[in-house]
Parts: C-alpha cells; structure tokens; sequence
C-alpha cells in the first residue's frame, strides 16, 4: 500500500540519519552539537598528588561547565588546553576518554548512570608528575626558553614535565569565543612556540655531547672496549676523505698525549675522541644502538612522542666516515627529544631496562574505583648490567671531577653528562644536561635543554648552565 | 480484517478508556520527565496541564461515548498521545529559551489553549453532526469554503508573510493557517464531487504502454485542481500547500477509480508543474537546492533559504542515536523553528530513533484506521471522505517528515498534533472528530438501526450489510455494474434514516 511505503521511506530516512550516518554528522565540524555535548558534561578532573590541576567547575551559560588550571602555566605542557574552539591538546586531548567518561572501559559506569539517571560524570586522571620536582623544575628554568623532563627510571613514571615558554589554559578555555580568537592567534604567533611541549614535540635537537653515551654504550656493548681502554684523543681529528678536521671544544687538547682512557673522555667529553670511536664502531652499529635506547619509537605517553632518529643514510648513501664522525658526537642530523635523552640516562640508570614511560598514573571513576591503573612495564632493555653499570661509573666522573660538577649535590652521588650542540652558524648553542641520582639506587633521572644557551648565551656550556637546574629538580625529588 | 463481524460487535468504548489512559500518562509522563530533567522539579502547572488533558480527554471520550457509540477506540488515544507529547517537547524548549535567552515564549500555554479548543471543537463535531452523510450535501459549498479559505492570505490587510510564505491570516493576535481547514473543505468536496463523477473518470481512454488512460475530455478537473495548486505555489509561495492539496486530489481520485494512471498523470503533472518553478522561482529554486547541496558550505551557511536548519536538524536527530538524549538533554533548541517545523528533528533527538520509529507507527496506525474505516464505511461518500481524510494525514506526515529527513525538499507544513500551531492542531483534530463519525456508521452492529431498538445481528443476507472483507473489495463495488453513478449502496441507510429523523 502507497502510505504503508510513504511510512517505510520516513523510517529509512529515519534510520540512515540517526543510526547510518549519525558519526559522520556527529563529527561535522559545523554541529555545534556535539560541542556543546562535551562542554556539557562534568569533566573529570587532571590530578596531580591529590591536586586538581585541571577541572570543571559549573558555570551559569549556554556550555554548563568552565574548565579551569588552577596552576595554568606551571603545568599546561601536561594538561594542555581545552578550548571550545581550538580543540584540545595534551592530557585533555589524549585522555579524553577517561575524562568525558566515554571510555569503552568505563561502560560500567555509564550503564549505572542510565539506570539511575545520574547525570554522567568523567573519570578523575591522576598523573605521575611529583609537584615539588615539577615546581623546581620551573623555577630553576626561570624565563628561559628550554624544557626539562624528569623520570622514576625504576618505572618510567614521568615526574616533572616543563617546557617554557609556557602559556595559561584558562585564558583558551574560556567560553568568550572572541578573547580566545585572539590570544590563540597571539600564542601561535609568540616567540618561542609557548604552544608546543618541547619535551615531546616541536623541532627536535640536536643532543651534542650527551649523545656520547649511546657511542660509548655501543663500544662498550660491542666488547671492543671497556672504561680503562686507552683510545686515541688527539688535538684535531682528520676525518676520513675529508679535507675538514674535527676540533675539541674550544679547540683545547684532551691529552697531552693524544689518547685517554674512555672514562676520561667521557669526564672531559672529548670530541676527538668519541668521534674516533664511532668511526670504529661505525654508523649501522651506532643506530642500532641509538633504536634501542628508543630512537625511532613512537611513544605515546598518552601524548604521541615525536621519534628521535639516528639517520644511518643521508640523502641515499651510507653514511661517510666524516658523517659518521660527527653524528657519533651527536651532531649533523641526529635529533631527539629531551625526553629521548632522558630515556637514554633512564636505561643506565636502571642497570639497562628502559621502562616505557608514562604520565597517567591511574583513572577513577566518580565513585573512587579504578578504572585503569599503569603498570609498568619493560620498553627494551638496550644495554646489559655490566655495560650499564661502567656508565654510570662514567657518568659519575663527569659530575665529580668533569664537564658536570654544577650538578652535584652534597651527600648524594650524582651520575651526568652535558651537552653542548652546535646549532645554526652565529646561534648561540644548545645546553643540555642528563643526570639520575643517587647513582646507586636512582629515583630520578633528568633532562634539561636550554634553547640557545638560555641566558647564558654563547657563553653557555651544558656543565655550566643546564647542569644546576638538573641539580635542582633531583634534590627536589630526593629531598622529599 | 473487516472490523465488524456480524454477530459478534463489540463497542470499543472501553479499550478507548484504556488507551486513553495510556496515553494520557504518555503526554503527562513527557511533561513531567521535561521538568525533571530541565529543572530537577514537576513543571510549576503540572497538575494543571495533567487535570486539563485528562477533562479534555475524558471528555472527547464520554461525548464520543454518548453520541458515536460504535466509532473506532483508537483515534482519539493516538491523537492526544501525540498532542501530549508534542505539548511536552513545546515546553522543553519553552524552558530552554527561558533558562538560555531569558525570556519565555510561552508557546506550550498557548498549544495547551489551542488543544482545548481542538479537543472540544472535535467534541462539537461529534455531537452535532448526527451523521456524515449530511456533508454530501455542501459538496459545493466546501468547495468555495476551501477556495475562499486558501485565497484568504492573498487578501491585502489580512493575509501575512512570514518567511516567505504567505499562507497566514493575522486576527488580532493570532495568526491562522487558512490552509489546514481548507484541506478539511477539499476533502469533503472531493468526495462529494468523485461519488458523483467517477464513473465517468473511471471510463476507459486509449490504452498506452499497457497503462490505461482516461478519456481527454475527462481530465478537465484534474487540470483545474493543477492549475489552482500551482497557483498556490506561484502566489503563496508555498511548496507544501500546494502539494499538500494535490496529493489529496489525486490520492482520493484514485481511490475512486482505482486507475494508476490518474496518480501517473497527476505526479506528471505536479512534477512539471515543480520543475517550472524550480527554474522560475527562487524561493522555490532555493529549497531545491538547499535539499539538493545541503552540505555544500555555502548552501550550508546561506543567510536566507540555505540548509542550515536542515543540516542543524539532522545533527540533532544524530545527536539523538538510537535511545536519544532523553527529555531536556538534547539541544533541540539549537535548530530554527525546533517548536513547528522542526519538532519531528527535535523529537528525534531527545527520544531517539526508537522513540520517532514509534512516533511514526503511532501515525501509521492513526492512517491505517482511517483506511479501516474508509473500507468499512456502507456509503461511497463516506469511503472517499474517510480515505481522504486518512489518507491527507499520512500525506503530511511525508511531506513533513520526508522535508525534514531530506527525502523530499522542505516545505512549510506542519507535523499533525506535534508541531506547535493552533490551526493545525485544530484542523486535525477536526479530521479526528470526522472520521470518528464515520466510523461509529461503519461499526455500528445493523444497518438500519432503530432508536430504542437493542442492537441485533445484521441479517446474513443484507447486501448493503456484509461488509467487505478485506481492501481489496472495494473497488469491486465501486465497479459494481448496475449501480448508477451517485447511488451507492449507503444511500439507501439515508433515506431511511431521514424518515426515521
């Protein structure tokens, strides 16, 4: 019959709108809807040690709920932001989830929601930063631009997460869509990309002298050396089919006699030298090295990290002895991540496990149980014991008596290494710090980059100024 | 299938009582939950609204009982179960204005005052008009009504623009939709006119491609309902009217003559008719292509007749899924016209697919009865009224929703007993009280009923009496050779029932 039919299409047209398509029209950007949906509900909060460091607070307009940072700087490379129209970034994006409730793991919740008509509320997200090792941190960047990330090598727990300069959420959360228009675009624009956690993302590093530990971890591994091996340290290296030579920082001498023993150059992070043992050892052993310290991984902590890399061709090619020379002292085309290079003192610090590092600590649901819960686990294990163990001797030289004593702290032993990497010619170079301590029993390893020497400016050295906001984020740890 | 059985009749008053509980608590729990929801307390005149739809109800119901015992149990349940849930959804977004913008249309008291009004104004059709039959004769009369009614927005002063459309009639403070009670006019004028002539429209013209055509000469009034519709469409500006009126013309000329060819000859027409001004006219030029490129960004966000409110309702039909956001969770309110136009799209997303697939059987069972009745009804007249009246519900209901569900291109019609619109609800709930005359003479147990006699099984032998047994008898009467054309088998029952008068 006609109606019958007329009745059946309506139901079809029903059925294709509000089942068939209803993602794709959910997820067109001009419905407003599903914006206002989200705004709508009662966020869960972004914990750190009990703290909220981001939650919604019920407001009188048309969204129902304001996101607020009650420490919106310190901690927005974490958080990031939730904009009504920017989106989100950081634990907002990537723990969405969890904190609008829709998680498939929290369907329980959800069901208990329907059936007792409680409005649905998200999940709480503890995260794994330590507040006071956070606080330093910050504090010790002051307004340089540069991050620092700090790590529980023992679980791959992140525990201070700063990347500067930084920018205040709540001035992207706000519902006055204008005001927002406008500092987005100023934020994007702004020196420095305060938008952009260094720590993960944005333009990588080169890691300079840091990048000594992978070389030495591949000779040591590779059994051609060990720390009291004599190995050639001369004044200028020739490098192979080259007519250019390779200085020492500063161009100062390592040895009087041209060799050192491998402890030694790591201590005094002699150029020549280490550009020497990466020749030896050579590229292909180098990035493979470098791939199981985590380099080319993509990590997600939740947020993607963007990979190290190691390239071991250019343009094609294999990479030439001079190539190599330089890539083996961290320069040329290796770039990492601050957290990469802390990673990397996470996995000596750990007698050679890395653990997969992580920020979200665990998520509770509106009724205090817990939804998931990090378990931490074994990412690679790129350096056996002993290896492990001769760099940390190493790297506790480097602190005691080498390019890192502004990182020692007294009473406890220290093991770093410090970087200094050329960037651009006339750029004043990048300061880098690595360090965990107490070398014996690490509870924190760190990473500090300070963008074209912070303050310091060319006259900067990792030792010199990388080295002590390091010192600070440890003591902040140890001295809890 | 035929709803009367001789020897076995039952009245249906008392599943009416039941239904209408069922869907009073319907209409009421809707409001109630709205409230709930919204405001986390009863609406401030719950017991109001609850104490008025059930007087109204109960009334329609003890009227009906006292004046049309036999008629159908089920049309007055559907129609306040809908009209219930339609006031609901009204002051949900009555309260969403309040609580957003901070001012209150006060849309849902007036639906309420315009229910009532419907509700007894069905009553009076029931009590008053004794029999239906008595229609047949102002089968002209309904003819200039409709015509007057439908011209009324043209006339300088009293016809008014809103959006384009000029199908309103500003009295005072209310504004009417002439059209809704010209669609009633045109019902009963149709019938009357098509049990008079269809014999002759039914008469056999040459044969083409196996379809069986008219005579030319005989299709002079479909020309003219052509002419007048599209004469709606240019001068009203109107799609759905025009369509609307059409779609019964040609509905109910079919079910006279049950020739495909006048529904082939007719959507022909109206489809030429469309493409002219499709191509002449913009307004109707822009619906088309606001149904046509509705996510095109630019149709999308057009200041006037883009599809932004389409795509808007489909979002929130999408947004509603499958069980819906519940009542007051949505954001109904962020679609245009959510209260009238829209309402299908704003029900959809609060009561979800589950809830508008119900709403949608609730119609079709509304139609289908309307169909019974047509099928059960003694007189050719009341067949055609009955199956024109049924069948101009459903009409709607397609143009509506298909407009708003982008089956078809959007039209300004309204969601019948749904959509907020005091002339619409009237005008349905009119058709409601019709076919509630019919029906009462379709059921009721004899033929020739006697005052004062108690019911008796019909005789067996009775021709006027046995009922068809299924649809698909119907035209076999009509083509009944012998019977003269504008003498059905009913009129007989007339006569007779004149004298008994």
């Amino acid at each position: 019959m006609v109606m019958l039919a007329m009745f059946l299409v309506l139901m079809v047209s029903s059925t294709w709108i509000q089942f068939v398509t209803a993602p794709q029209l959910n997820a067109d950007p001009r419905n407003v809807r599903t914006l206002y949906r989200e705004f709508g509900t009662n966020r869960g909060p972004i914990l750190v040690a009990g703290e909220p460091v981001a939650e919604s607070v019920p407001v009188e307009d048309a969204y129902g709920y304001q996101r607020v940072y009650p420490q919106g700087e310190l901690y927005a490379a974490v958080t990031g932001y939730y904009s009504v129209i920017y989106g989100r970034t950081g634990i907002e994006r990537y723990a969405n989830e969890y904190l609008n409730g829709s998680s498939n793991s929290l369907w329980w919740n959800r069901l208990q929601n329907l059936i007792s008509g409680v409005d649905p509320q998200g999940s709480a997200v503890e995260l794994t930063i330590d507040p006071a090792a956070q606080q330093a941190a910050w504090d010790a960047l002051g307004d340089q631009r540069g991050a620092v990330v700090a790590l529980n090598p023992k679980t791959g727990e992140i525990l201070a997460m700063v990347s500067k300069p930084s920018f205040d959420p709540n001035t992207l959360a706000s519902h006055a869509i204008s005001e927002v228009k406008a500092t987005y675009q100023a934020l994007n624009a702004a020196e420095g990309a305060p938008l952009i956690n260094k720590t993960i993302a944005g333009n990588l590093y080169p890691p300079g002298s840091t990048f000594k530990l992978v070389t030495a971890a591949t000779a040591l591994e590779a059994g051609t050396v060990t720390p009291e091996t004599e190995i050639p340290a001369p004044d200028q290296l020739q490098l192979p089919l080259s007519s250019s030579t390779l200085n020492n920082f500063g161009g100062a001498s390592c040895s009087p006699t041209q060799a050192m023993t491998l402890a030694d150059a790591l201590r005094i992070s002699c150029n020549t030298a280490f550009a020497q043992l990466g020749i030896d050892v050579g590229a292909p052993a180098l990035g493979a090295q470098a791939d199981a310290f985590g380099f080319g991984e993509k990590l997600s902590i939740p947020m993607p990290v963007t990979p190290s890399s190691f390239p071991i061709e250019i343009d094609g090619k294999p990479l030439d002895g001079a190539q190599t020379a330089l890539s083996a002292i961290g320069q040329l085309d290796v770039r990492v991540t601050p957290l990469q290079v802390a990673l990397v003192s996470a996995a000596i610090a750990n007698d050679g496990k890395l653990m997969t590092p992580y920020l979200i600590k665990q998520v509770r649901t509106p009724d205090l149980s817990v939804a998931f819960s990090a378990d931490p686990s074994v990412l690679s294990t790129p350096i056996d014991t002993q290896t492990a163990h001769d760099l940390r001797d190493m790297m506790i030289g480097v602190v005691q008596s080498g390019t890192g004593t502004s990182a020692q702290i007294s009473g406890v032993q220290v093991a770093g290494k410090s970087g200094t990497a050329e960037t651009v010619k006339g750029a004043a170079p990048h300061a880098w710090f690595t360090a965990f301590a107490p070398a014996n029993d690490p509870q924190v390893v760190v990473a500090v980059i300070l963008e074209n020497g912070g303050d310091a400016g060319s006259e900067a050295t990792g030792g010199r100024v990388a080295a002590p906001i390091a010192r600070a984020v440890m003591e902040a740890v140890i001295n809890k | 299938m035929a709803t009367v059985e001789p020897g076995r009749v039952r009245s249906g008053r008392a599943s009416e009582l039941g239904l209408l509980v069922l869907a009073l608590t319907l209409g009421v729990g809707a409001y109630a939950l709205v409230g709930l929801g919204m405001e986390g307390s009863l609406p401030g005149n719950f017991y109001v609204l609850t104490f008025g739809m059930a007087a109204l109800g109960f009334g329609l119901h003890f009227v009906v009982r006292w004046r049309a015992p036999y008629a159908d149990p089920v049309l007055v349940p559907i129609a306040v179960g809908l009209n219930g849930l339609g006031l609901a959804m009204i002051y949900r977004l009555d309260l969403a204005s309040q609580q957003l913008k901070g001012d209150d249309p006060g849309l849902a008291t007036r639906q309420l005052g315009w229910t009532a009004l419907g509700i007894i104004a069905a009553g009076i059709v029931v009590w008053v008009l004794r029999d239906h039959r008595t229609l047949r004769r102002y089968t002209y009369t309904a003819m200039i009504v409709g015509l007057v009614l439908v011209l009324l927005p043209l006339v300088p002063g009293l016809g008014k623009q809103i959006n384009g459309a000029r199908i309103w009639v500003g009295l005072g403070p209310f504004s009417l939709q002439p059209a809704e009670f010209a669609k009633i006019a045109f019902a009963v004028f149709f019938a009357g006119y098509l049990v008079t002539n269809r014999d002759t429209l039914t008469l056999a013209g040459r044969k083409v491609l196996g379809l069986q055509l008219p005579r030319v000469r005989d299709l002079g009034p479909i020309i003219v309902v052509w002419i007048a519709s599209i004469a709606v469409l240019v001068l009203e500006r109107d799609l759905g009217t025009s369509l609307l009126f059409f779609g019964l013309f040609v509905a109910m000329l079919y079910i006279a003559t049950e020739r495909i060819s006048w529904v082939v000859i007719g959507l022909t027409l109206f489809a030429a008719g469309a493409v002219a001004a499709a191509t002449s006219f913009a307004h109707v030029q822009g619906r088309f292509n606001a149904w046509l490129n509705a996510f095109d960004p630019e149709v999308f966000n057009a200041r006037f007749g883009g599809s932004g409110q389409l795509v808007r309702g489909m979002f929130g039909m999408a947004n509603g899924g499958l069980m819906g956001t519940g009542w007051g969770e949505g954001r109904p309110d962020l679609v245009p016209y959510a209260f009238s136009d829209f309402i299908f799209a704003s029900l959809g997303e609060e009561l979800g697919l589950t809830g508008i697939i119900a709403l949608l059987v609730m119609y079709l069972v509304l139609v289908e009865r309307g169909m019974r009745i047509a099928i059960g009804t003694r007189d050719g007249f009341g067949k055609l009224l009955a199956g024109g009246l049924a069948f101009v519900v459903a009409w709607q209901c397609f143009v509506v929703v298909g407009g708003v569900t982008r089956v078809i291109p959007l039209t300004g019609l309204t969601l019948p007993f749904l959509a907020y619109g005091g002339s619409s609800l009237l005008a349905n709930w009119i058709i409601v009280a019709l076919l509630l005359r019919i029906s009462d003479n379709a059921r009721r147990p004899t033929p020739l009923p006697l005052r004062g006699a108690p019911a008796q099984s019909p005789p067996a032998s009775s021709a006027d009496a046995v009922m068809p047994d299924d649809a698909d008898s119907l035209p076999e009467e009509h083509l009944t050779p012998g019977v003269s054309p504008g003498v059905s088998p009913g009129d007989a029952t007339e006569i007779i029932r004149a004298v008994d008068q």
